[in-house]
Formats: C-alpha cells, sequence, structure tokens
C-alpha cells in the first residue's frame, strides 16, 4: 500500500519559505498572490501482510514519531494505491 | 569530573567543547558516537553545535531517533545534566526534553555574528554559579534560531524561571522587536532555556567560541562562566 502524507505548518504558525515564495512572486508582477503557505509531501510504501487499518496507523505513529513536529506542524494522510 | 560529547554525523563544534573543558577547566572529556546505545560513566553529557543529518527532514529531527538518544534521555530522566548548543537545543526540542521549536529566522537568512545575551535565571545547572543580570558576548550561526512555543507553555517557562537566556543589547536591555537586538525574532527574545528541574539546558548562541581574551577582540572570554558552574555545581 502506498500512502501519502502532507505536512504543513500549523495556521498561525509564521512560515519563512511562504513567505520568500511570495515576496518573489510578487517581485515578477503577480501581485495578487497571497498567504502562500509552503509544506512537505512525503509518499512512502507499507509492504503486504498486514490490513489497511494496520498500516494506516504505522503511518500515523511515523508522522508522530518523525514526519511532524506537533508543536508547529499538522499531517493528513491519504492513500494513493 | 568527566563531560561526554556525543557526536552525530555532521556534528562539528565537539572539538570546541572538548576544548573548553580540557585546555581551559581542566576536566577530562570523552566523546560519544551516535551509534553507542549506552552511555560512559560521565557526570555531564553535551550535544555540540553542526548540522546533524544534514538537516534533513527538519533540524534535530533525525538525530533524534539516534540510537544514543534513547540512552541520553534516561540520563537526563535520571538528573543527569545535559546541555545543548545550536544543534544540539534542536534535537533536545524535537526529542521531547526540551518544550518548543526552533523555527527559522524571521530574516529569513542564515546569521553568522555576534549577539549579547543575559542571563535571566541561575535555576539551570549551567548557570548556577553565574550572575543573574549579566551579559554575555558570543557568536550564533544559525538558519533555524528563531525559538516558538505555544502560549501556554511560554507562560509556564516565563514564570517558572526557565528562560536562561534572552538576547539583549550591550547594556542588557530586552528588546524583542529590534532585529538587529532580538536577531531570529524569538519570542520574548528567548536565546536558551532549561526544563523544570534544571537539569537540561539548551540555547542557540555559541558560549564556547568566546572563552578566551585571544578570541575575544568583540566578546571577550565572558562565555567561560556557565561552563564553569557545570563543574562546580
Amino acid at each position: 500500500m502506498r500512502f501519502r502524507v502532507l505536512v504543513r505548518l500549523k495556521e498561525g504558525v509564521l512560515d519563512v519559505q511562504g513567505k520568500a515564495v511570495e515576496s518573489g512572486l510578487q517581485d515578477k508582477k503577480y501581485a495578487a498572490i497571497r498567504n502562500v503557505r509552503v509544506g512537505r509531501v512525503i509518499e512512502l510504501d507499507i509492504d503486504g501482510g498486514v490490513s489497511k487499518d494496520a498500516a494506516r496507523s504505522q503511518v500515523e505513529d511515523v508522522c508522530k514519531l518523525l514526519l511532524a513536529n506537533p508543536v508547529i506542524e499538522q499531517y493528513e494522510i491519504m492513500e494513493v494505491a | 569530573m568527566k563531560v561526554g560529547v556525543v557526536v552525530f554525523p555532521g556534528t562539528n563544534c565537539d572539538q570546541d567543547i572538548e576544548h573548553v573543558y580540557r585546555e581551559l577547566l581542566n576536566v577530562e572529556t570523552v566523546k560519544i558516537w551516535h551509534r553507542d546505545t549506552s552511555l560512559p560513566k560521565v557526570d555531564v553529557v553535551v550535544l555540540p553545535g553542526g548540522f546533524s543529518y544534514g538537516d534533513y527532514l527538519r533540524t534535530g529531527a533525525l538525530a533524534k531517533l539516534s540510537p544514543v538518544m534513547e540512552a541520553v534521555r534516561g540520563f537526563a530522566d535520571r538528573g543527569g545534566k545535559v546541555l545543548g548548543i545550536c544543534n544540539g537545543f534542536q534535537i533536545l526540542c524535537e526529542a521531547g526534553l526540551l518544550p518548543g521549536v526552533l523555527l527559522e529566522n524571521i530574516g529569513r537568512r542564515f546569521l553568522s555574528r555576534f549577539v549579547h545575551m543575559r542571563i535571566d535565571s541561575d535555576r539551570s545547572f549551567f548557570t548556577t554559579g553565574t550572575t543573574k543580570g549579566s551579559v554575555i558576548t558570543c557568536p550564533i550561526a544559525h538558519f533555524q534560531g528563531n525559538f516558538f512555543a505555544d502560549p501556554e507553555t511560554i507562560s509556564r517557562l516565563e514564570g517558572d524561571g526557565q528562560v536562561v537566556f534572552r538576547y539583549c543589547d550591550q547594556s542588557g536591555r530586552q528588546l524583542d522587536g529590534d532585529i538587529s537586538v532580538n536577531v531570529n525574532g524569538s519570542l520574548n527574545s528567548i536565546a536558551g532555556i532549561t526544563n523544570s528541574r534544571g537539569n537540561v539546558v539548551g540555547l542557540m548562541p555559541h558560549p564556547e567560541r568566546a572563552v578566551e581574551l585571544l578570541s575575544g577582540f568583540i566578546g571577550g572570554n565572558s562565555g567561560l562562566n556557565p561552563f564553569r558552574s557545570t563543574i562546580a555545581a
């Protein structure tokens, strides 16, 4: 099973990268672009032999352990295949 | 008395820490490799600065999974003294041994310069022998040094005297909104904190780089006192 994890900064946490992208675009005459937020996509496979629920809960575990920092980030898990 | 210095792939301030303890304070040091699953008999563990694991994913995130960190956690739980400087601070936050997180600097730049920081608490083992209110001048070198935590955590840190170091101007004045003083935009100008027991300390600036008058045409050796207090306390 393949999963996609989308990690984003929580609302209210300053996104320095997003700000840099935004001001870069605005310099190029895309002045209407606002509120750019940069996130991270992580994809991973889980070998067969575990149920879909067990696989998903493993992904949930590694999100908490490593992939996202709960102080500043939120995550979303999607099954892609 | 013995100080253990943990080395991760990408650590680069381990020699500086050894220099302070060995050459200036006459204390034995031992390096601890990140794959080690137990610690040698030491009194203080230092996580030095650097770029562990290339800062991949988030600074300090991969280092917290190193085998040695379980041993460091156990050591801290038993009251052992743990000091994290720069990347070491980031690792301690990621590992949950200290609260909060270090975000990217507010000015979107890697900062390599001198700063002033004020000692705001003597509750930690790193500041017990120092004078509260005194100012240390030493370098910083980081891209992620902007201390952030939720409001409850901040008020707990402030209320319990867990804010150990704060960025300030030369005369010790705190100026949160002034980017020439609070250079990375940290909440409440926080440069370093301790846990509630005072045995785990993390800070972004590098006092180990301001320990000799020779290097001190700007900073002097004001960084030496905290290290002295780690071996006295």
